[in-house]
């Protein structure tokens, strides 16, 4: 990473960058199945960051030839707008973006149970529209969300949650400027039910006394975020069921099945 | 030590469904002695059987199942179906005519041609392959006329309703010829477009509300209500 010359502090009085304590996430919003023509989606907004998740399948693999036939072929792209950064991205997907598609993917392949689909394929898009730092993690949470809405059998949901070192300081969920000017960053992904660490990346030098405390944070923020994530779906699909467990009451059971 | 989810509960995947001496039905997995949910849906359980109902999900074929699918490959000896699931069906000649196919007198495309919309019963699926369809039954084949509308196959039970309750209920109200395809394809064709269109009105409200009860009571108080409107412009005219 390149040392630049620190002319503000990033932390002050406690107080980060944006106005948050040191074990402090942003806030997170999810938006459960935004998109009308794919089969699953979900939207995120983590801070300033916007991404959009797309998940197609169990369909028909194209080209023929990657087809697995004991288990489904699953495939992610992570791609960045042009317009997500300050400077233009030119939208061809580069270096870094084929590496963090191998990493989503590889991240979130071990929650679904692919066996149950021999031959076909899932496909999971995330398009940063904005980057504001952390986007890795943001764009897990989000196709994990995108996944279930999408009707694949999964073993769990994945969340996605970074801590790093700024000021010296072992800090939860770096922004851009964190990212940029501060001394490490540590990515995890975890499957809650389990605790199974999915992802764990770490970009920056951290003593191992530091790295252990920056992976025990960022579980913890990943926990919160799993939090998050239960609360958008079942706020998505049990708007509908609320008024009837009232009728069910007066009604009886009416259900098939 | 034995626990067991209140039935109808909201779960998502990786939610504890049961512990102790439990299957893990349709939806749900097992790791050792407990049971989890694998999709969203609703919690409910039979005896020992621990399983989920769907919301969402794509539409897997079983042998039997009734369908409605699209060909849209031709080979030879056989079309390719699309039949709205991850894999496409194949229907052979043989299965297609109740006689021998002569492939140098007769065209394939004379029975059924790419695009042709058919109604076909699954022969046999087991994953290693594409399900194998059949048309040779009566009232299977080429689909001529009437409207189609899809729905997420997991809702298509609800649909159904128990003992047909449901499905029964809008053949008697609105007159229309309702075939249900398992794969969440329905062919409706009625007697006028304004009753085909007010089937399709309802079978949206079902979709939308598959997972609600007293929904055979509320769909009955639509119809009426729709009904009475259209029987009074028809007054008017």
């Amino acid at each position: 990473m390149p040392k630049k010359a620190k002319s503000e502090k990033l932390i002050r009085r406690g107080v980060r960058t944006d106005g948050r304590k040191i074990h402090d996430l942003r806030n997170i919003k999810i938006e459960v199945g935004p998109l009308e023509r794919a089969d699953g989606s979900a939207y995120i907004e983590w801070g300033n960051n916007k991404i959009l998740a797309a998940v197609y399948g169990p369909r028909e693999v194209h080209p023929r030839h990657l087809a697995r036939p004991d288990r489904a072929f699953f495939r992610c792209r992570y791609h960045m707008a042009p317009f997500s950064t300050t400077e233009r991205k030119r939208p061809a997907p580069s270096r870094r973006e084929r590496e963090l598609s191998k990493v989503t993917r590889v991240a979130l392949e071990p929650s679904i149970l692919t066996k149950l689909y021999p031959r076909a394929g899932i496909d999971v898009f995330i398009e940063i529209l904005q980057s504001d730092g952390g986007t890795r993690c943001a764009g897990i949470t989000a196709a994990s969300i995108a996944l279930v809405d999408a009707g694949i059998p999964m073993k769990d949901l994945v969340a996605a949650c970074a801590a790093g070192k700024i000021d010296g300081k072992i800090v939860l969920d770096l922004n851009e400027v964190e990212d940029q000017e501060g001394d490490a960053d540590v990515p995890v992904a975890i499957m809650p039910r389990t605790g199974g660490i999915s992802l764990l990346q770490m970009d920056g030098i951290l003593s191992q006394t530091e790295f252990k405390e920056a992976l025990e944070l960022a579980l913890e923020g990943c926990k919160q975020v799993y939090e998050l994530q239960k609360e958008a779906l079942t706020k998505a699909y049990v708007q509908e069921e609320a008024p009837v467990k009232d009728e069910e009451k007066s009604e009886g059971e009416e259900q098939n099945e | 030590m034995s626990y067991l989810i209140e039935k109808r509960t909201f779960v998502i995947p990786g939610d504890l469904l049961a512990e102790g001496d439990y299957h893990a039905g349709s939806n749900a997995f097992k790791e050792g002695s407990t049971v989890y949910a694998s999709m969203v849906g609703l919690s409910n359980s039979v005896g020992r059987n621990v399983y989920v109902v769907a919301l969402k999900g794509c539409y897997v074929p079983r042998g039997g199942d009734v369908v409605i699918g699209k060909v849209v490959e031709m080979r030879l000896g056989s079309w390719n179906v699309d039949i709205n699931s991850p894999y496409n069906a194949i229907l052979f000649t043989s299965e297609a005519l109740d006689r021998p196919f002569n492939s140098r007198r007769e065209e394939m495309t004379s029975i059924l041609d790419i695009g042709d919309l058919i109604l076909a019963k699954v022969i046999s699926f087991d994953r290693t392959r594409g399900p194998a369809l059949t048309i040779r039954e009566s009232g299977l084949g080429k689909i001529v006329h009437g409207s189609i509308i899809r729905m997420t196959p997991s809702k298509i039970p609800r649909l159904i309703g128990r003992k047909g309750s449901m499905i029964n209920l809008l053949t008697r109200e609105t007159g229309c010829h309702i075939t249900v395809g398992q794969n969440g394809l329905i062919l409706i064709s009625g007697k006028n477009p304004e009753l085909e269109a007010l089937t399709i009105k309802i079978l949206n409200i079902i979709e939308e509300k598959a997972h609600t009860s007293g929904l055979t009571n509320r769909i009955t108080d639509f119809i009426k209500k729709e009904k009475s409107v259209l029987n009074a412009e028809k007054s008017k005219e």
